[in-house]
């Protein structure tokens, strides 16, 4: 067997590739996971992280609701260490109609959400933070969830079954027998070595950037490009998800996720080519913070940290120019049967949240090719570091009295936290101040999760998405990559790219402390180290 | 485009900058590995807490509370506020019956005062320093202070009308020291107010300000203390008009700024007119008003500012009084902490930490070969004497020396 022969071979390193590189991992296949970039760097990345209950899509859209609920309450048994239980509120402001209320909590009902309308009091004690004004709210099971660390979860997965993964590493082209897909061409984005890999089955999970892995492949799949942009606090404002109990909208959930809070979202149109380079404008700057202050009033006077927006993977359908009409269904193409292409399957469309599920159906349809008949297991067992329910559990277990850093370790790694080499100076010394990551737990992340840039490390430790943004921890955290892959150079320039990075996400908040502290990071690199 | 016009955040911790600066000041850090930093444990910690309280750290108790931090901060984070308000909200370990003694600083007097002959022998012996080290753990190296006889509330009560009979009139807020331990300095103050034509009356009833049960983890206690001698300032100030003034830095800090940062007692209408009476008379005498020294008094001093005294800014006033007597060799210390803040140094676990951070300032000291250490705090005083043999006097004794009777 030829060492670039797989079984399969997924395109697209988000979720919903990682999902099925783990699915098809665990149904006993070769995999093959390529990424151009680094895992979750699309709309994976790119959300609230929001853990949805569904109750946001019940009225509308009741298949997505239903696909929410069952997924939510898979992903609290099987990704623990990547989810906060924190629960969701609903609530009705005065300018809202409190009669939506109802027909909102008989569609959660029917999609089996458990919504309950609760007293106003009563949700001003649950959320302190929310807008006292409101006049009605409704609780439901919403959570939070860490999409870059359920990506790095179901990617090591695969790994420890076998999976081999290819980051920073861009498909270029197919190679194909008469109508038949039999691999693909790529290239590394970073070293220019090229590669052709081979496989029976290729999965285009590339969300909104599949419409032109599709066309490589000589299929048209067209996407519906929608831009969502987000900020995000520097500090959790609130601890329960805070949704308006009203028509989906702009600006209408704020999510506490890990140490900040992140308010969205906006919807635009864009045009195709647009997708990878998306900014925020300075409208919807304007719009999420007013819009958020109506959820939790002291948003407005709350340091932003970050401004960001994604790409919602929306599979074309019809007119609408918003976007928010359609549908997030899960779209699964066997391009065989639709476009008479063997050997080429688009998993599309969809949610973070379904992402399990779209992985399932993906790898469902893998196996009808291969005619392998294997159950999806990925519903029942655990990722690496869920094996455990709560982080509290899981320090209590490694360490007798566990510091701040290693319980924030345990809260990210989950049982993987045992891997971290600590009990001496320079293991435990802090890489990241804001977030407590220390060398022992960004080493074992450089062993184990495929790092190769500063970029790379922050979406699977938080270095540098504290307050101060880069400014203590990329230069340490530099220093470990450039030991790790033996050359200061490539280090010294990823580092300014890191930083330019971090930037990107200040300008368009850039004004009070978080300008101050740009300022200070630039003082720093720039006139202290000579950056 | 909206721009937020101001950002706000408790004790200002989102205004931190990450300078490190705060770190670099603690005299804590440098002489204990366990404790995690100013940075570390007040704003940083914080986003942490914001998530999760499981995220408290017990090694917050290692802060001394001295605020410098604070001073140093350049972004005006109230770092220390924020470690004390971290420790009120999220430790629940019981305090142990050493730190209630400890803490119940008033309690205490009132129950040895009237046995101070005895008590100040009993616990001046070397087997019961041993006893309370080995049960107790108050470290042996520690004396406590001597209780005095006589209240210094009890010799005012009986000068009253006296004092009544000065056309300007002061309230003093004189604290469990002076009115356990030494009412000497109680007394001292009265007689250069009444130098000053200034009598001195006191508060209705107060209470121990309640530091030292914010540090040792009685803070509901502490409220109802504090709540208490707001009451008790306010009848003085909106009442009768009066300015209060203390002789104690920390019972003043107290007062001041932990009152309503920490315990969230409301003392706005009456903060601005509770001063250290270093300030009180140093603005008189900036006003005009004469004071009559002594001909022929000399005394080499050397100054400590005490940590709260610099928090608020005031140490000057206390340099400059004593600069003003004539015969004073004025050496103005280092800016240390003594290490001792209130009951952390008598605690066996921090003796050696509590030393390590006062050695500087205990050399200087030493170098400096002072007559007497001049200082406005008492626990800075027992430490200082403890730790260099060298005499430590309030400033407000050393003006009261100074002048004529």
């Amino acid at each position: 067997m030829n060492a670039n022969e797989f079984d399969v071979i997924i395109i697209g390193g988000g979720i919903t590739g990682a999902g099925t590189q783990r699915d098809c991992a665990m149904r006993g296949l070769r995999t093959l996971l390529i990424e151009r970039s680094d895992i979750a760097t699309g709309a994976t990345g790119r959300n609230h992280g929001l853990l949805h209950s569904g109750a946001r899509y019940a009225v509308n859209d009741p298949e997505s609701a239903e696909e929410c609920i069952k997924e939510n309450m898979i992903l609290r048994r099987i990704a623990a260490h990547c989810i906060d239980e924190t629960d969701g509120l609903f609530i009705t402001l005065p300018e809202d109609d409190l009669a939506y209320q109802q027909t909102f909590v008989d569609a959660c009902r029917r999609a089996g959400i458990g919504a309950e309308i609760i007293d106003p009091e009563l949700a001003r004690r649950m959320e302190p933070s929310v807008n006292p004004d409101l006049i009605g709210a409704v609780k439901v099971p919403d959570g939070s969830v860490d999409p870059f660390r359920l990506c790095a979860a179901n990617m090591l997965d695969a790994k420890l079954r076998g999976g081999q993964v290819r980051l920073h590493t861009e498909v270029t082209g197919f190679i194909k027998e008469g109508n038949t897909i039999k691999g693909v061409h790529t290239v590394n984005r970073q070293t220019g070595e090229k590669a052709d890999y081979y496989a029976p089955v290729t999965v285009n999970a590339c969300g909104i950037w599949g419409q032109h892995i599709a066309e490589l492949a000589g299929v048209k799949v067209g996407m519906f490009p929608a831009k969502g942009a987000l900020l995000i606090f520097a500090h959790r404002v609130n601890n329960v998800v805070i949704n308006r109990c009203r028509k989906p909208a702009n600006a209408d959930i704020l999510v506490p996720g890990d140490t900040v809070c992140v308010i969205g979202t906006t919807s635009t149109r864009i045009p195709f080519e647009e997708c990878d380079h998306v900014a925020v404008t300075p409208d919807e700057v304007t719009l999420l913070i007013t819009e958020g202050a109506k959820l939790a009033p002291s948003l407005s006077s709350t340091r932003i940290l970050r401004a960001y927006a994604g790409v919602r993977p929306l599979v074309s359908a019809d007119d609408d120019p918003s976007g928010r009409n359609i549908s997030r269904g899960i779209v699964c193409l066997d391009h065989e049967t639709r476009d008479g292409l063997k050997g080429f399957i688009t998993i599309t469309g969809g949610k973070l949240m379904t992402y399990r599920l779209m992985a399932e159906i993906a790898t469902d349809a893998v196996c009808r090719k291969l005619a392998i008949e294997k159950a999806c297991e990925t519903a029942d067992i655990p990722l690496p570091g869920s094996e455990e329910k709560s982080y509290e559990a899981v320090a209590q277990k490694i360490w007798e009295a566990p510091t701040t850093a290693q319980k924030a370790a345990a809260s990210r790694m989950g049982t993987r936290a045992s891997r971290i080499r600590t009990g001496n100076k320079r293991d435990d010394a802090l890489i990241c101040e804001c977030e407590e990551v220390s060398v022992g737990e960004i080493n074992a992340a450089i062993d184990r999760l495929e790092v190769s840039t500063l970029t790379d490390l922050r979406r699977r430790t938080r270095v540098g998405m504290g307050t101060c943004q880069g400014e203590f921890c990329a230069c340490r955290a530099a220093g470990l990559l450039a030991k790790a892959h033996g050359c200061i150079e490539r280090e010294r320039k990823d580092l300014e790219d890191f930083l330019q990075e971090r930037w990107k996400g200040n300008f368009p908040i850039g004004w009070g402390d978080t300008l101050r502290e740009a300022e200070y990071t630039q003082w720093v690199y720039k006139h202290v180290l000579g950056l | 485009m909206k721009l937020q016009e101001y950002t706000e955040s408790k004790h200002n911790f989102e205004e931190c900058m990450k300078c490190t600066v705060c770190t670099a000041y603690c005299p804590v850090l440098q002489a204990n590995p366990l404790y995690p930093g100013p940075k570390q444990a007040g704003p940083d910690g914080e986003r942490l807490r914001l998530k999760d309280p499981y995220f408290f750290n017990q090694a917050l108790k290692y802060c001394l509370n001295c605020k410098r931090c604070e001073v140093a901060c350049p972004s005006g984070v109230n770092v220390a506020d924020l470690i004390q308000s971290a420790r009120i909200k999220y430790d629940h370990t019981p305090p142990k019956l050493r730190d209630v003694m400890l803490a119940n600083t008033d309690f205490m007097g009132k129950l040895a005062r009237p046995f101070a002959p005895i008590v100040n022998g009993v616990t001046g012996l070397g087997i019961t320093k041993t006893v309370l080290d080995a049960t107790l753990k108050i470290d042996h190296h520690r004396t406590f202070p001597k209780y005095s006889g006589t209240s210094f509330e009890g010799w005012l009560k009986r000068h009253r009308k006296e004092q009544a009979a000065f056309p300007e009139q002061v309230a003093y807020f004189h604290g469990c020291y002076v009115n356990y331990n030494y009412p000497q300095l109680g007394k001292d103050l009265v007689k250069v107010l009444n130098a000053l034509g200034v009598g001195v009356q006191l508060l209705e009833k107060e209470k121990c300000c309640g530091i030292a049960l914010i540090a040792n983890g009685m803070s509901a206690q502490a409220r109802k203390h504090a709540e208490h001698n707001v009451e008790q300032l306010r009848q003085a100030v909106t009442g009768k008009g009066l300015k209060v003034v203390t002789t104690s830095s920390t019972c003043t800090l107290t007062m001041r700024e932990e009152y309503p940062n920490l315990l969230g007692v409301d003392n706005a209408d009456v903060r601005e007119s509770l001063l250290l009476a270093t300030r009180f008379i140093y603005e008189k005498l900036e006003k005009g008003a004469q004071l009559k020294f002594k001909p022929g008094y000399h005394k080499k001093v050397a100054y400590h500012t005490p940590c709260h005294l610099e928090k608020m800014g005031w140490g000057i006033f206390s340099q400059k009084l004593l600069q003003m007597i004539p015969g004073v060799e004025f050496t103005l210390l280092d800016s240390n902490c003594c290490g001792i803040s209130g009951t952390y140094g008598f605690k066996k676990e921090n003796y050696e930490v509590s030393q390590a951070i006062g050695e500087p300032l205990f050399a200087q000291i030493r170098s400096v070969n002072p007559e007497v250490v001049a200082c406005d705090c008492e626990t800075c005083k027992w430490q200082i004497e403890m730790s260099t043999g060298y005499t430590v006097m309030n400033p407000i004794s050393i003006l009261a020396e100074a002048i004529e009777s």
